[in-house]
């Protein structure tokens, strides 16, 4: 097996023990996972369970207070310069500019990226192409419809050839013809480039269709990683939906403390502006 | 280390560039941005050049505040600029944009450059303006290119000052508050308006260490009085305070995110 600093490129994301405390809150407790390279990985878990922390420091925004992460062999803690060139990350928030047209958000993307300047014509135009989005390239981006919007936020991505994206909620807020496109292509791009696709959902369908694993998170602990199959038999209940099995290893109780006001606000105002 | 800089130099431009290019799709906002001052030049300054209170030396009222209505509208621009940081924060733009292999510095000089490129539009609607109300003013090409250069570093000081409040408030409401807390004490502890002779002395320290009265000061050089003896030292005070402005929102801008 080819390595690189030690680590098995087969596994494209590793985290070993990672922990994240802001004061005395605990928001990562000793995390340990990998991914494997051209996974569909799911990450789940109820509202303040340390999903986005998690997501945070794996896309280099949040330092860890313990633990490493290795992504395409590379160190979150030594090298994230390296990193960020080899992620694309597609954010909850809607984080394209209505104000510029799609061609000009893509250009926007691509020069910060360093994507090198002949090319960057040529694969803006590729991908607008491959996302079915080239007839709006000229299009301010305010006039788009949900499923566009994230589909250009996938396209901006892509940009630099990524080996991995994270997507968090990438159709949380979209309608179901809306969130089957975005699906689509998503799979394609796996199929097409082993794209890596880390991403965090609400919807236990869409987990389940789409994804080749799944992480469940409580309480800012991994409480179980496998595939859907092995999820649902750990229930230890007949016909157990993905449903049972999140309650199942989440507790399913309703608390107080887990959510945020502003988070709720800004994901309902973003269902508001999406739908 | 020369890899930054000239990796700041350019994601700085390309920021800015996708500023303007917002801009010229809809350039509304620099006709409503031209409201107020045409108001306190038409209005205020005609006022009061008729009751000749102030004393202004060898030019006349409106020549005296031309530079001083510059500086103030391209002060508000920048004082306010600091609020698409936390838009960009509420929406995803910011973490986005984060995770590229951008300098933290090039987003925050992006900014300046875009708020000194509004600033400059003012500048030119001000001095058409001017021109309509026959205001003598001395534009030659040295004096335009030094009001390029102040209004450049002083949008730039106020943007990062803007920035920084950004950083700390994180919330629109607290920031439109403090946004219009501190923009009339800058503006009236200033040269802007009435020299900094006649205002009581305690006013006149406040003046004095005001980024926006060195602007006030270095404008009037160049485009009223065309004598430059005090515009070195405007254009030392303001180009260092930008640089320090410039580190600091750098440092405290991505905790934005959290």
């Amino acid at each position: 097996m080819l390595t690189k600093n030690g680590v098995k490129l087969n596994s494209i994301i590793k985290v070993e023990n990672l922990t994240k405390k802001f004061g005395d809150f605990v928001a990562l407790d000793s995390v340990s996972f990998d991914v494997k390279k051209g996974e569909i990985f799911a990450f789940l878990g109820p509202n303040g369970a340390g999903k986005s922390t998690m997501i945070k420091i794996l896309i280099t925004l949040l330092s860890s207070t313990d633990g490493s992460g290795i992504i395409n062999g590379f160190s979150l803690i030594e090298n994230p310069a390296q990193v960020r060139k080899s992620i694309g990350y597609v954010p909850q928030m809607i984080s394209v500019d209505g104000a510029l047209t799609a061609y000009e958000n893509m250009m926007l993307m691509a020069s910060l990226y360093d994507v090198p300047r002949k090319e960057r014509q040529k694969r803006i135009r590729e991908i607008l192409v491959f996302l079915k989005l080239e007839k709006f390239e000229k299009t301010l981006v305010k006039n788009f419809s949900g499923g566009m919007i994230r589909k250009l936020e996938i396209g901006q991505a892509m940009l630099h050839h990524p080996p991995v994206l994270f997507l968090d909620e990438p159709t949380t807020g979209l309608d179901p013809i809306g969130r089957q496109d975005v699906w689509e292509h998503l799979l394609e791009l796996r199929d097409k480039f082993n794209t890596t696709i880390f991403f965090t959902t609400h919807y236990m369908e869409e987990a389940e269709d789409v994804s080749d694993r799944i992480a469940i998170m409580n309480q800012g602990k991994l409480a179980v990683i496998g595939t859907v199959s092995e999820l649902k038999k750990k229930t230890k209940k007949a016909n157990a939906t993905l449903d049972d099995a999140f309650i199942f290893f989440t507790g399913g109780e309703l608390s107080e403390d887990r959510s945020n006001f502003r988070d709720i606000k800004r994901g309902r105002a973003m269902e508001r502006k999406l739908g | 280390m020369l890899n930054y800089i000239l990796q700041t130099i350019t994601k700085s431009y390309i920021m800015a560039k996708m500023e303007i290019v917002k801009l010229l799709h809809d350039p509304t906002e620099l006709i409503t941005r031209a409201v107020q001052p045409i108001l306190w030049l038409g209005i205020f300054g005609e006022a009061l050049s008729k009751v000749r209170a102030i004393p202004t030396g060898d030019y006349t009222y409106l020549q005296f505040i031309t530079p001083g209505i510059l500086t103030q509208s391209v002060v508000f621009v920048a004082i306010f600029y600091g609020l698409s940081v936390i838009w960009e924060r509420d929406t995803g733009i910011l973490q986005k944009i984060l995770v590229t292999p951008t300098p933290r510095l090039a987003l925050v000089w992006g900014k300046m450059i875009s708020a000194s490129v509004r600033g400059l539009a003012q500048a030119v609607i001000i001095f058409l303006f001017a021109i309509i109300l026959r205001i003598n003013l001395n534009l030659t090409f040295i004096s335009v290119a030094g009001v390029v250069l102040i209004v450049l570093l002083g949008a730039s000081f106020f943007t990062g000052l803007s920035m920084i409040i950004a950083s700390i408030v994180k919330t629109r409401e607290r920031f439109m508050g403090i946004g219009q807390v501190i923009t009339l004490p800058l503006f009236f502890a200033s040269n802007a308006i009435y020299p900094i002779s006649i205002m009581p002395e305690w006013l006149q320290i406040v003046a004095k260490v005001n980024p926006l009265s060195y602007m006030v000061d270095g404008l009037r050089a160049l485009i009223v009085s065309g004598n430059y003896s005090s515009l070195p030292l405007d254009i030392f005070v303001l180009f260092f305070a930008t640089f320090f402005i410039s580190l600091l929102s750098t440092y405290m801008y991505p905790k934005v995110v959290i």
